[in-house]
């Protein structure tokens, strides 16, 4: 392999290893999307809750903030002495990882829903349910999807550090490359999917954002 | 009493009271304005009708239903409601945005969709519009879809908060026609906010004046015009309004002339002919000694019966037409020009003769009405003079 040059080198890679490049990947999408629904199921309800319960606003961000000042790879290894080795920590740290850029976002949303809106919708007669299904979330529905994009670019980056603890995904082809001699190709099959893979959800998920904006 | 509030009081925590001792009554068809400076607690009372506010003492009844008994919701979808911002559903289409407490009260869709473009008729606007979104609009035609959403439901009170606040006045004055024609049309109950007093002049059948929670005034625009009843209302109607309105508040007893030629019943007819030939006039209004109103009589009368006949009160005519001195001359002014009378007799609220009203003296009305306002003050007070001596020379004739 020492004769081809790195680009040579990759595509041989991928020649020959395709099918666990693509399982790996695979794997690495799964594991970031289900720590991000995850999050999203937890987070968006708070969001909403604290977005009317302004005086918790400061207390549950706040707890938010400090979960995302910890370094991933110091988080990584607290939730593994709970869950010990394997996919779960991975997908607790990226849950963990993601409530801050949702909850943020869903408060945000819907605390910038015009306020004559709601006052309109209110004395029209609307239930606190239906204001909530057919007002606040149809109206922040684009913002709290902008927390989720935030999510899962961040929950994507920190997946690929889950190879630590076992869990597999396009991390554990870095790793192969970075502990291998002369492994730069290696170290690039694995790290361009990973960017490609955030940066086409990143797309994804912006293009979405903009299809639900009401104001568009 | 179709909405009657009767002690409302309201305090917010912390003391500051907004609506102290608050009392009305409201008709059904009534169009009440609610004004009043920033403060002064109207939109507070406002917002008590539809609950969105709870008062802290008082009670409100729609129908004789005291509303504190009823759901907020049920009773809101009950009641339309358009506010200064609009507030239209901007993720929603104009079709939706109409349709939307039909579809909280769970309509079915055609019914929906028919009461849309009979909605959008209503307000002069193309039926496309149904299918466009609030932002494709212009502000007036937005506040245009506001009003009639308020009205979707067949609610009997719509409650307006300044909902004309912030459109230009042309878009404003288009506006305040077709509102103040839909609720003429529509028979409903509208109880609007505002703190323009024009507006309130315009539209109100009842105007109440608010300052710092206190009713100052309850009464109909012209009657506020009229009998402004302290200075606050004063201050907030504008010198320059009072001024303004003089014309149309003018009563009869105002430009009526004092001096009149009067005979009593016993009188011989002798006597009033020389009476008439004295005042050089050609017919005699006849009261009795009190001064009560009884007739009139004129020289065709006594020439016929002069023979027949003795006195004033054989040959009189009974059937005078007479106004009453309070009454507003726009009022009368038609009616004593149809009928076609030369002079007009003007009696006090006891059916006393306390003047005439001649047709000169219309004439000069109706002039200051058209070109008043151009005139300097010194033309007028002319005309005035030289309408005063034709009144003479028609007494005379």
């Amino acid at each position: 392999m020492a004769h081809m040059n790195l680009w040579e080198q990759l595509i041989y890679y991928y020649a020959h290893n395709g099918s666990y490049v693509l399982a790996q990947f695979n794997r690495h999408f799964l594991i970031s999307v289900y720590g991000v629904i995850l999050a999203a199921i937890v987070g968006i309800p708070i969001g909403i809750f604290i977005a009317h319960h302004t005086k918790l606003n400061g207390i549950v961000i706040g707890i938010a903030n400090v979960i995302q000042t910890i370094p991933s790879l110091a988080m990584l290894s607290i939730i593994m002495i709970g869950l010990g080795l394997g996919v779960n920590t991975v997908i607790v740290t990226v849950f963990l990882y993601s409530l801050l850029p949702i909850i943020k976002n869903t408060d945000t949303g819907m605390r910038n829903v015009d306020p004559a809106l709601l006052d309109a919708g209110t004395g029209m007669g609307m239930t606190r349910i239906q204001l909530l299904r057919l007002v606040e979330i149809p109206l922040s529905l684009s913002v709290i999807m902008a927390g989720l994009r935030n999510a899962l670019v961040l929950a994507i980056g920190i997946t690929a550090i889950g190879t630590f603890v076992g869990a597999g995904g396009l991390g554990d082809i870095i790793i192969r490359g970075t502990n291998a001699t002369n492994g730069t190709a290696i170290i690039l099959a694995g790290a361009l999917p990973t960017a490609l893979m955030a940066i086409i959800l990143d797309a994804v998920l912006g293009w979405i954002e903009k299809k639900v904006d009401p104001t568009a | 009493m179709f909405l009657s509030m009767e002690h409302l009081n309201k305090t917010y925590p912390g003391g500051k009271v907004a609506v102290e001792d608050f009392n009305l009554e409201v008709e059904k068809g009534e169009f009440v304005c609610f004004i009043g400076t920033s403060g002064s607690g109207k939109t507070t009372t406002m917002r008590m009708i539809n609950r969105m506010l709870q008062q802290t003492s008082g009670t409100i009844k729609i129908n004789g239903k005291d509303i504190s008994q009823m759901d907020p919701v049920k009773l809101r979808r009950k009641i339309g409601y358009v506010i200064q911002n609009i507030g239209l559903m901007p993720h929603m289409t104009i079709r939706q945005n109409i349709t939307l407490v039909p579809k909280l009260l769970k309509w079915p869709q055609d019914k929906m969709n028919e009461r849309a473009k009979r909605m959008i008729k209503l307000v002069d606007l193309p039926e496309e519009f149904l299918d466009r979104y609030p932002s494709e609009l212009s502000g007036g035609q937005q506040q245009r879809i506001g009003v009639v959403r308020a009205l979707a439901a067949d609610q009997d009170i719509i409650l307006m908060d300044e909902p004309y606040g912030a459109l230009d006045p042309i878009t404003r004055e288009s506006l305040q026609d077709l509102i103040k024609d839909l609720q003429e049309r529509l028979g409903k109950t509208i109880i609007f906010v505002t703190h323009d007093m024009d507006e309130a002049l315009t539209l109100a059948t009842k105007i109440v004046v608010m300052d710092s929670g206190k009713i100052m005034q309850v009464a109909t625009p012209d009657e506020i015009l009229r009998h402004p009843a302290n200075e606050f209302v004063e201050n907030l109607i504008g010198k320059d309004r009072l001024i303004q309105a003089r014309p149309s508040i003018t009563t009869v007893g105002q430009v009526m002339l004092k001096n009149v030629a009067a005979i009593t019943p016993d009188k011989l007819l002798k006597e009033a002919l020389k009476m008439m030939h004295d005042r050089r006039v050609d017919s005699l209004l006849v009261t009795d000694d009190g001064g009560t109103l009884k007739g009139y009589i004129d020289i065709e009368d006594i020439d016929y019966n002069f023979k027949t006949a003795t006195s004033v009160g054989d040959v009189m005519h009974e059937d005078v037409f007479y106004v009453k001195s309070d009454s507003l001359v726009r009022d009368t002014v038609e009616r004593i020009l149809k009928r076609g009378f030369k002079n007009i007799p003007v009696v006090d609220n006891d059916h006393k003769l306390v003047g005439i009203v001649t047709r000169a003296a219309l004439v000069d009305i109706v002039y200051d009405a058209l070109w008043g306002d151009e005139d300097k003050k010194d033309d007028s007070e002319d005309t005035k003079t030289s309408a005063a001596a034709a009144d003479q020379g028609g007494d005379a004739k």
